[in-house]
């Protein structure tokens, strides 16, 4: 990846780099931001577009419900044994079964969503890391800037006080 | 900030990146007594399940004590941290892992002693449920059955729930380590770089999980309760089983935590972060459900004396003041008078008069799954079938080896993985960490500037 970025140690000094490159005209697909913790409560650590999340886990949970009950109906079906009395199929027992699939289908559909979502899957490489982000630093930049622009992103990475400029060329990480 | 930073990855990255000889010293110790465990259960395995203490009647002895045990220590974890997370408690940040370890750990070890009890562990395929037309285990209405949906729910939940938070820890030491460690947590941490839509989806994330893994937690308890209450045997078919074994379950767990964060605290040099308001904060939550489980224990008991059903009555006389009285008057005391007043006085509620009513907590809880087991089986309806119970060296040597093997698992993780959560510890130093649920990002962008630090 190609990238520009900065390195900043405090997160007000990060949320004036990221408004100095969007003031440059960066793009918002090009602005790359990276921390080793959450910063949510800071607009440049915000991430605002909604997660289908909450959806595709019930929607796994129902899908799990569905072959918890089919597992116990068909299974009891294929082979009918009656005891005490209860019928093949009753709804009591089969309910236990069926909410601990429920369960399971939403746990893992929440899973596998962040896995997709968050890119962690298929795993790969990280595109960019620094040592200054383990030690509590926070990186503004920006990858693959356009060359036009590249002078005018350095000089607003520095105006917002950064701690050194760095830059990554071409594919290498 | 970039001092405090580098001294808290310092602080919680050394265990994991430094080893010393004591370690692996302690590991072999603890390995020798997890391993006769084993020779133990070879030795069953090799002369049969006849090794073992259990016969008619008291067919459930120290395996399935075990078991319950074992399954209710496994809440001290998932559930506890699901409920601190869902609640934004800030003092939960260097507690979350350790709890969320024990459940897993815990469910491992619980999960195995229907196995032993078995018998014949290479049968066990047998009570899998899998559809066929062989009739192995064709009976979906068997709780043993509810069993194995609700415990292998929980424990890949629980699994999970662990491992997410993990994923930028592990970023933390790929990114500090060298060499072969480099190699393997770079591999552990799935390509974790820290964008902001990571950080809010792996938020997101955590909160769906917590919301679904309180339920499952609260169901496999009940679970387990219900293969006592389903059945006629006196002074297990009754409807208070299931709140009871989940609120003893809760206690237990609890219990099992202090003592875990307590023996971290020590040996990985961990005060500043394992601190007294920690122990503290444990300690009355320990308290409220001491209050809890003798509010059952009373209410149980009351019902059965009052109903004075003859065959009740004698499992009620054999625990009050029979042969297993001395074990229900230690497990009251273990359980209640020791507790209460230690963590009701906020003079006495110190970090090591926590640790001594959690110890006295692990030591009544079980003996309280053993007094709920062995004394009904062995007055069951017909006197003329009454029992005993006395365990075996196999039984006995297992049940240490157990408890060893849960030391040795915990040693090791907190060698492998970060045992406090690196980056929920750094968030908890946030100016805005606590109103972070409520800030919404536009006006998140009003406020940052002033609340920088």
């Amino acid at each position: 990846m190609n990238a520009i970025y900065g390195v900043y140690a405090e997160p007000a000094s990060a949320q004036r780099a990221v408004e100095g490159l969007r003031a440059a005209g960066l793009p918002e697909t090009s602005l790359l931001v990276l921390s080793a913790e959450p910063w949510g409560e800071y607009e440049f650590g915000a991430y605002r577009r909604h997660s289908r999340m909450p959806w595709l886990a019930a929607c796994g949970g129902f899908l799990g419900g569905v072959v918890g009950f089919a597992l116990v109906a068909g299974t009891q079906q294929s082979w009918p044994l009656r005891t005490g009395g209860m019928p093949i199929v009753t709804l009591w027992s089969a309910g236990i079964i069926t909410y601990e699939m429920t369960m399971l289908g939403a746990i893992l559909a929440t899973v596998l969503t962040l896995f997709v979502s968050s890119r962690l899957w298929p795993a790969r490489q990280p595109r960019l890391t620094d040592p200054a982000l383990a030690d509590g630093f926070i990186v503004v930049g920006a990858s693959e800037p356009p060359d036009h622009l590249r002078a005018e992103i350095e000089r607003r990475l520095r105006e917002a006080g950064s701690e050194g400029i760095k830059t990554v060329p071409g594919s290498a990480c | 900030m970039e001092k405090t930073a580098s001294r808290i990855n310092d602080d919680l990255l050394r265990p994991v990146l430094e080893t010393s000889p004591r370690f692996y010293l302690a590991v072999v110790l603890v390995g020798l007594v997890a391993a006769l465990g084993f020779v133990a259960w070879g030795y069953q395995i090799w002369n049969g399940i006849g090794v073992a203490g259990i016969s008619r009647p008291v067919f459930w002895g120290f395996y399935i004590t075990n078991f319950v045990f074992w399954i209710g220590i496994s809440h001290a974890g998932t559930l506890i941290s699901a409920i601190l997370r869902l609640a934004n408690a800030g003092w939960r940040r260097p507690v979350t892992r350790c709890a969320e370890a024990i459940t897993v750990f815990a469910l491992m070890i619980g999960a195995m002693f229907p196995l032993i009890h078995l018998g014949r562990p290479w049968l066990a395929f047998w009570l899998f449920p899998y559809p066929n037309e062989r009739g192995l285990w064709p009976n979906f209405r068997s709780p043993l059955l509810w069993d194995f949906f609700a415990i292998n729910t929980y424990l890949l939940g629980s699994f999970l729930f662990l491992l997410l938070p993990m994923l930028p820890d592990f970023a933390l030491v790929r990114d500090r380590a060298r060499g072969w460690r480099q190699r393997v947590y770079g591999w552990l941490a799935l390509g974790w770089e820290g964008t902001p839509r990571q950080w809010h989806r792996l938020e997101t994330a955590m909160h769906i999980m917590a919301v679904l893994i309180i339920p499952v937690a609260v169901s496999v308890h009940s679970i387990v309760s219900f293969d006592f209450a389903m059945s006629p045997v006196p002074m297990w078919h009754s409807t208070i089983f299931a709140p009871y074994f989940v609120a003893g379950a809760i206690f237990s767990g609890l219990a099992a935590l202090i003592l875990a964060m307590a023996l971290l605290r020590k040996l990985l040099h961990l005060e500043e972060y394992l601190r007294t308001e920690h122990f503290s904060n444990l300690g009355k939550l320990l308290l409220v459900m001491s209050l809890l489980w003798f509010y059952f224990i009373f209410a149980e008991r009351l019902t059965v004396w009052y109903g004075n059903d003859p065959a009740e009555m004698a499992v009620f006389r054999a625990t009050q003041s029979g042969p297993y009285a001395p074990l229900f008057w230690v497990m009251v005391f273990c359980n209640f008078l020791l507790p209460v007043p230690l963590l009701t006085i906020p003079r006495l509620r110190t970090i090591a008069s926590t640790v001594v009513a959690a110890l006295g907590v692990v030591v009544g809880m079980w003996l309280e799954r053993f007094l709920i087991i062995v004394p009904a089986l062995a007055h069951k309806f017909l006197p003329y079938s009454w029992g005993t119970y006395a365990p075996t060296w196999v039984e006995i040597t297992i049940t240490v080896a157990t408890f060893a093997g849960m030391v040795l698992l915990y040693m090791l993780f907190a060698k492998l993985v970060p045992v406090i959560s690196v980056w929920e510890w750094k968030v908890g130093r946030h100016p805005l960490a606590e109103q972070r649920a409520e800030i919404s990002p536009a006006v998140a962008k009003t406020v940052a500037p002033e609340g920088s630090a």
